[in-house]
């Protein structure tokens, strides 16, 4: 069975919720309305043995609307076939269903992704933090989270009396330019921002030039 | 070492069993000598701690080769690797538990300041909640380097006055060490 086979059937059994799916070098995207993501699942895991979910992550497209989405990357080990599922999702109160009682696996996936994005999955077994401490404030993975991070609680530990600070970022993030053949030039503290290093490499080939 | 154990060696008052010497210097001088680690290897630096730990470079030739998993039983917690905000907690309860005298070797550049993780998820610098002797930068450092911090914590060790502090179980402060500056080792 291909993949060619799989799309029309699915796309009949949803009559016209399911747009087509995107094509880009061989991988095909499917974007879901987050209503029936869990039927569509189970519908694909029970009549086309998509048996694995491989993996199952939030993405945070800011400033663009909807803000949210949660990917999913299905396979089907019978019939060697990869199918990438998407789920947008608005900025205020991003919800969807749970996949747990499709695919188990999902569990610790939309843990990560509660904790990363603020995602919240109904019906999940056990929605907790999986990455940072019960009681953290902050989703740190958006996009509109310092990275250096924020002032925060931090129970049951001696770091600075309980308390998370900003680190120090002395100037950074660096960046560095990955084309040139000089390692001076590729060292990232060299450059503070962008667009230091592209003066200096501008005047650098003019110098050559010259 | 040869300048703190002197035993003068007098053949009137010496026989054949007895050395006269200060209690401080034969007590340091065997914690210097058999410091059991507490390997707390976090991340990749406990791959070069393991090496260290192994027959090529055999922190065994300075009585270090007793590798404590339980607490109650190291006095020398290496803290290889970096350490998040979450992880903190554990790495300061294992280090309560472990009983006077005891010290703290940060191996690594993230163990001693973050490293290249300015990030929110991790602590810049173990010394935020633990009292650091020796500080040995790299990324991560060679199994000399550590080898060279342990030395040089075991000549600190060598002069501490451990008779008068038997029996106090005062904390060590935090950023200070052992003696008025905490030893850094160029491990790069």
């Amino acid at each position: 069975m291909t993949l060619y086979e799989i799309l029309p059937q699915l796309y009949q059994k949803f009559s016209g919720q399911i747009p087509e799916a995107s094509e880009f070098r061989g991988e095909y995207t499917c974007t879901v309305p987050a209503t029936l993501i869990k039927t569509v699942c189970s519908y694909l895991k029970e009549s086309f043995a998509f048996d694995l979910l491989l993996d199952l992550s939030g993405v945070d497209n800011y400033g663009q609307e909807p803000r949210f989405s949660v990917d999913y990357l299905l396979y089907s080990i019978s019939h060697k076939i990869h199918l990438r599922l998407i789920c947008l999702l608005p900025e205020e109160n991003p919800e969807i269903d749970s996949v747990t009682s499709v695919w188990a696996t999902a569990n610790w996936h939309e843990r990560e992704a509660w904790d990363m994005y603020g995602i919240r999955f109904l019906d999940h077994p056990n929605l907790k933090r999986i990455l940072m401490w019960e009681g953290y404030p902050y989703h740190p993975l958006r996009k509109d989270f310092p990275l250096a991070g924020l002032p925060a609680d931090l129970p049951d530990t001696a770091v600075d009396a309980g308390k998370v600070n900003e680190s120090p970022m002395h100037g950074g993030p660096f960046i560095t330019s990955t084309g040139s053949p000089h390692s001076h030039a590729r060292e990232p503290r060299q450059h503070h921002t962008l667009a230091e290093l592209i003066i200096k490499q501008k005047k650098s080939q003019k110098t050559e030039q010259d | 070492m040869s300048q703190i154990i002197q035993t003068g060696f007098d053949p009137k008052v010496e026989g054949r069993d007895i050395i006269v010497t200060r209690l401080d210097a034969a007590i340091d001088w065997v914690r210097a000598n058999s410091c059991w680690p507490m390997p707390m290897g976090l991340a990749c630096c406990a791959i070069e701690l393991m090496a260290t730990g192994a027959s090529r470079f055999d922190i065994s030739r300075f009585g270090a080769e007793v590798m404590r998993f339980s607490p109650r039983q190291a006095d020398l917690m290496i803290v290889a690797g970096t350490c998040v905000y979450k992880m903190s907690g554990v790495v300061k309860r294992v280090w309560d538990q472990m009983t006077n005298p005891k010290w703290c070797i940060a191996m690594g550049a993230c163990a001693s300041t973050g490293g290249m993780y300015r990030s929110y998820a991790v602590v810049q610098g173990i010394d935020q909640f633990l009292p650091v002797d020796v500080y040995i930068s790299g990324c991560p450092p060679r199994p000399e380097a550590l080898l060279e911090g342990f030395m040089a914590l075991q000549r600190r060790i060598a002069q501490d006055k451990s008779l008068s502090d038997l029996g106090t179980n005062q904390p060590k402060p935090l950023n200070s060490g052992l003696a008025p500056s905490p030893i850094i080792i160029n491990g790069e």
